[in-house]
């Protein structure tokens, strides 16, 4: 009986024993083969990701300049626990920082996103090649420090900033849409750098390291199976003529306005320049956010790209347009005459300069005749077989717009706006239904009133008018190393008007450039000895005081090779201003040379941004 | 030559083998364990793995020694031993080094001795040497006071050098007295006890009040089949406790929910107490104490827990039962621990490819957390391996410890068992969030010379009496 209870007893301790282990299966079990939290939990402790970043892609000019190259710069990384008390004078004065800027640099750092003392956080941006040379002599003296590599944006000459843009940190709102940026990352923020961002960027890589506690790195994990290279940015090359920005960029000194340039055949545009300007070496490295502030707060806007942004009446180049429309609806022909005495008497009336009279068709482009223009829009719009007001207005804004008015062209560029042509219910709606007629528009005979175009969609009219009928949607890359470009930048748009009609046209403009002296030829300043320029002046009224002054062209006559628009704020006469410089823009292009020095000194010697002053 | 055959002969050569394999696989992984590309060689003395090497090769030569021994040294010694390691223990805790908070180290040249490893095998001894010592029986309260003595002498010095672990693994040898009589209701009891003490760490006064109510009500009707008079005693315990929260209400006497619960119960068995006396019913005495004893244990818990436990021993209760969470703090060990083992998954990482514990994510990688290294490496199927291998040890040593036909050598065996359950259980269960943290090393697989020898002195002495159990030699 004693001996049984004690044998009991004996199984009693096995059973503890065996209940107790069966516990600590189950649970080495559980935490093993069935909750994976643990495994990722592991990765986070000892993997560590390091991003390998690529350089971006270089930018060239159409022949091969290089406008955009990238320079190395350096990011100080630190490790808070492994950083020991150093001297923080010597560390600042190698850096060319000043001991404050150090101690509110370890600040900030330690209170980023994320931050851990046992990880990597970025404490300095940006540090010269010069400066970390001298950082990297003695960095084995201060503990807790590493490096990261980058590269940054070098420009070779101070040109077309708007046009390429500048590159900038990626902000939260990128990060959360898109999965590939992290903080910290570059981006494209304006100009190509923008458009163009997903061919420059490359594709960053990753290596995968693994550390130990202290977050010191152990050695490759996995031998580097999962390690990504770094692919570098494709490279592209533009449509830019870097000679012809550059001069375009002297011509405009000290004025505010536009030059576009594009070849009529393609839509290359060859030069794109929006003054003023600023040198795009401003918007890089650490000097960037001040420059930019100092920049945005300028009340010339430089970082304004009026080229595609800045919306201008389009004034008597308009009227090229209004010929047109009226020659293909069959309310005017060539050998349709309008006298002037001074202006169209109808209605509020609309003055007119002196000039011959009266005048054909051709004539009245040569001389720029407001009083024909008032008659061929109301014919237009009055035309009996529309019979509204209504109807004949949407005809002609049909037409106007299959000029590529009042929308995108869509250039390869972010923030292009697509100007303004009213709509009928715009009317209906400023004036009531029915209570407006084609003598209440009549400004748009000249140009005036509710238009508003770009720079661009000006030059892209006279590429229209160059190619008697169609266009090439305006762009600015020619090539992507590698890849092809849009397709839609092949397509020909052709416009509304049939492509006889503008022989007319490109005559009125030859005489209004090379007309016979005397003859009221409004742009002969514009001539050229042996190029024949075909040309148009405007004079753009605007409500921000002195009249622009506007100019738009193509040539040679025959074979054209160069559209070209120019405005000038606040200018004054589009001859006086806009065609000399289009002319030697287009002597330039076509010749490399200037015959005519003493008119490049005196544009390129005047201040106009006085007379700005003056009209306010 | 004679002796020698039959040393060999009746050597229990599955309990060695065990022990043999368990010590090389502790080495494997502590070689693993603190491996790295510096220092490759498994044979570099200025390594732990290099020191465990030299001392496995003299645990082997003690353990050779005490086959060779006369076995009639141990019971005739046993005191003398256990005399010498109180005053060692006493020493230590006056001249001893202090390694992480604990005054536990005698340093002899370069390295240190941990006395109370030892202290384990000389009070196994003693224990046994006193429980089979002639005419003694485990009965009445003068045994029970000579074996509260023998016990409570070297855990109290240990207490005193801050080492609440090792003092936690005499508690193991409850289950020698067990095997030697100790009622079974009292291993019971305590084993309640543990539930009540968890129970009030983590719920209200009251809940554990009503918890020890109703068992002592579930225990009533299981002894006495009274079903109407356990309804009574409750309903009579509710209309009590209801009287007195009205009353609390009324006259804002502002009681505790606590007392309420309280009060009620403490009357009726206190009535059960004095009806039980009047009526000579054993089992509502019974009863009835039990629920008094309980109350009061209850009632001190949450003193003793603030009281005598320290700061860490509270923190790391607390976290193993998710009263508090602190991963980065108290229960970074824990937290790494169980993130070291869990990433191991069903095979492993493979040998020498762990990360956790090889780049010192796991604190004590190599000595209390040695587990570590086995679960990332080896995966659930190499911790299944060694913690079977280690059951199956200790069972075949409570089958050594069993057969043994002298009284010394059997309570002996259940001693040797009983300290090493309990160093395994516990070490294991810490690493993966069973049992709060507690620095006792894992048998045979921590690092350290002291405890390596400690556990092969333990477990040879008992081979060397199961060697001469038909006879002495």
């Amino acid at each position: 009986m004693v001996l049984r209870a004690e044998s009991s007893r004996r199984v009693v301790v096995s059973v503890i024993i065996l209940l107790v282990f069966a516990a600590i299966v189950g649970k080495l079990f559980y935490i093993q083969v069935i909750d994976s939290s643990y495994k990722f939990s592991a990765a986070n402790n000892v993997l560590r990701y390091i991003t390998q970043y690529p350089a971006r892609g270089l930018i060239f000019d159409r022949h091969g300049v290089p406008l955009v190259s990238n320079k190395p710069i350096f990011d100080i990384l630190m490790v808070k626990r492994q950083v020991k008390p150093f001297d923080t004078l010597e560390f600042a004065t190698m850096l060319e920082l000043t001991v404050d800027q150090v101690r509110s640099a370890f600040k900030q750092a330690t209170k980023q996103k994320g931050y851990s003392p046992r990880k990597a956080v970025v404490l300095l941006k940006q540090i010269s090649a010069e400066n970390f040379a001298r950082f990297q002599e003695v960095m084995y003296k201060y503990q807790g420090f590493e490096i990261q590599p980058r590269t940054v944006r070098s420009y070779n000459s101070p040109i077309a900033a708007h046009l390429l843009g500048y590159v900038g940190e990626v902000d939260e709102r990128h990060i959360k849409n898109n999965p590939y940026y992290q903080q910290g990352d570059y981006i494209g923020i304006s100009g190509i750098e923008r458009s163009y961002e997903h061919v420059l960027r490359g594709k960053k890589g990753v290596k995968i390291f693994m550390v130990d506690v202290h977050n010191r790195i152990k050695g490759s994990y996995d031998q580097g199976k999962f390690d990504t290279m770094a692919v570098p940015g494709k490279n592209i090359t533009t449509t830019i003529d870097a000679n012809l920005q550059e001069y375009g960029e002297r011509l405009m000194q000290n004025k505010i306005g536009s030059i576009v340039a594009i070849e009529p055949k393609t839509g290359e545009v060859l030069a794109m320049i929006s003054s003023p300007t600023y040198d795009p070496n401003l918007l890089v490295g650490r000097q960037r956010a001040a420059n930019f502030r100092a920049l945005k707060q300028d009340s010339l806007k430089p970082i304004f790209n009026r080229s595609i942004m800045a919306l201008y009446p389009p004034g008597s180049t308009f009227k090229v347009v209004n010929a047109l429309i009226g020659l293909q609806e069959g309310v005017v022909t060539p050998e349709t005459r309008y006298a002037c005495h001074g202006g169209y008497t109808v209605g509020r009336g609309v003055a007119c300069h002196s000039h011959p009279s009266p005048t054909n068709l051709i004539q009245s482009i040569q001389v720029s005749c407001n009083t024909y223009y008032c008659h061929v829009f109301r014919n237009i719009i009055d035309k009996k077989e529309f019979g509204s007001v209504e109807n004949g207005f949407s005809a002609w804004k049909r037409h106007v717009e299959s000029f590529g008015f009042g929308n995108k062209l869509n250039i390869d560029l972010p923030h292009e706006l697509k100007g303004i042509v009213p709509s009928v219910s715009f009317y209906d709606k400023y004036y009531r239904k029915g209570g407006w007629s084609s003598l209440t528009i009549i400004s748009l005979a000249i140009g005036q009133g509710e238009l508003s175009v770009t720079p661009l969609q000006m030059a892209n009219l006279a590429a229209t008018i160059a190619n008697k009928g169609y266009y090439i949607a305006p762009h600015v890359v020619k090539s992507i190393e590698g890849d092809t470009i849009n397709s839609v930048f092949r397509e020909k748009h052709i416009t509304s008007i049939d492509s006889k009609y503008f022989d007319y046209i490109i005559e009125g403009m030859d005489l209004a450039v090379n007309g016979d002296p005397g003859s009221g030829s409004t742009a002969r300043i514009a001539a050229l000895p042996d190029i024949r320029i075909c040309g148009k002046t405007g004079t753009a009224q605007n409500p921000h005081g002195k009249d622009h002054s506007v100019f738009f062209a193509f040539a040679p006559k025959d074979d054209p090779k160069i559209a070209i628009s120019v405005y000038v704020e606040n200018a004054g006469f589009g001859a006086t201003w806009a065609a000399p410089i289009a002319s030697l823009m287009i002597e330039k292009y076509l010749k490399n040379t200037i015959s005519k020095p003493w008119l490049e000194k005196y544009i390129m010697d005047a201040n106009l941004l006085d007379r700005r002053a003056k009209a306010k | 030559m004679q002796k020698r055959n039959n040393i060999l002969r009746n050597l229990d050569w599955a309990a060695t083998i065990l022990y043999v394999v368990l010590v090389l696989m502790g080495w494997l992984n502590i070689y693993a364990a603190v491996y790295s590309d510096e220092h490759r060689n498994i044979l570099d003395f200025s390594q732990r793995y290099g020191k465990q090497l030299v001392w496995i090769f003299f645990a082997f030569i003690m353990a050779i020694v005490i086959l060779f021994s006369n076995d009639r040294i141990y019971p005739a010694f046993a005191y003398i031993f256990y005399g010498i390691i109180l005053i060692t223990l006493i020493s230590t805790l006056l001249f001893g080094r202090v390694v992480n908070a604990s005054k536990s180290w005698i340093p002899i040249g370069s390295f240190g001795l941990q006395p109370a490893e030892f202290a384990k095998i000389a009070t196994a001894l003693a224990l046994a040497k006193l429980m089979s010592s002639y005419g003694f029986k485990l009965s009445g309260f003068w045994s029970y006071v000579k074996v509260g003595i023998v016990i409570g002498l070297p855990v109290g010095i240990i207490i005193l050098q801050n080492d609440t672990g090792s003092a936690l693994v005499f508690g193991s040898l409850v289950l020698v007295l067990y095997r030697e009589g100790l009622p079974a209701w009292i291993l019971s009891y305590l084993a309640f006890l543990v539930l009540v003490f968890i129970l009030t760490l983590v719920y209200s006064t009251s809940v554990v009040i009503a918890f020890i109510f109703a068992v002592a009500v579930i225990l009533f009707i299981l002894y006495t089949r009274q079903y109407r008079d356990a309804f009574r005693v409750s309903i009579g315990a509710l209309g009590i406790g209801l009287l007195l929260y009205i009353l609390s209400e009324f006259f804002q006497l502002k009681l505790s929910n606590g007392l309420i619960f309280l009060i009620p119960v403490l009357v009726a068995a206190i009535l059960g107490l004095l009806y039980a006396y009047k009526n000579r019913l054993k089992p509502v005495y019974v009863i009835s104490l039990f629920l008094i004893a309980t109350l009061g244990f209850s009632m001190s818990a949450d003193y003793v827990f603030e009281r005598v436990l320290d700061v860490h021993h509270q923190k790391r209760i607390n976290d193993l039962l998710g009263i508090e969470n602190d991963p980065l703090g108290w229960g970074y060990n824990v937290n790494q621990s169980k993130i070291a083992i869990g990433s191991g998954g069903l095979w492993g990482k493979g040998y020498l490819l762990g990360t956790q514990t090889k780049y010192n994510f796991v604190p004590e990688q190599s000595t209390d957390f040695i587990f570590c290294t086995v679960g990332e490496e080896w995966g659930f199927m190499g911790s299944l391996i060694v913690v079977m291998l280690i059951a199956l040890f200790l069972l075949r040593l409570l089958k050594i410890a069993e057969r043994q036909t002298e009284h010394f050598a059997r309570i002996y065996g259940y001693g040797v068992v009983s300290i090493l359950f309990l160093h395994a259980a516990v070490n294991v269960g810490m690493t993966i969030g069973l049992v709060p943290v507690i620095g006792i090393p894992l048998p045979f697989f921590s690092y350290g010379g002291s405890s390596l020898w400690a556990f092969t002195i333990l477990v040879f002495i008992l081979l060397r009496f199961d060697v001469s159990r038909y006879g002495a030699y």
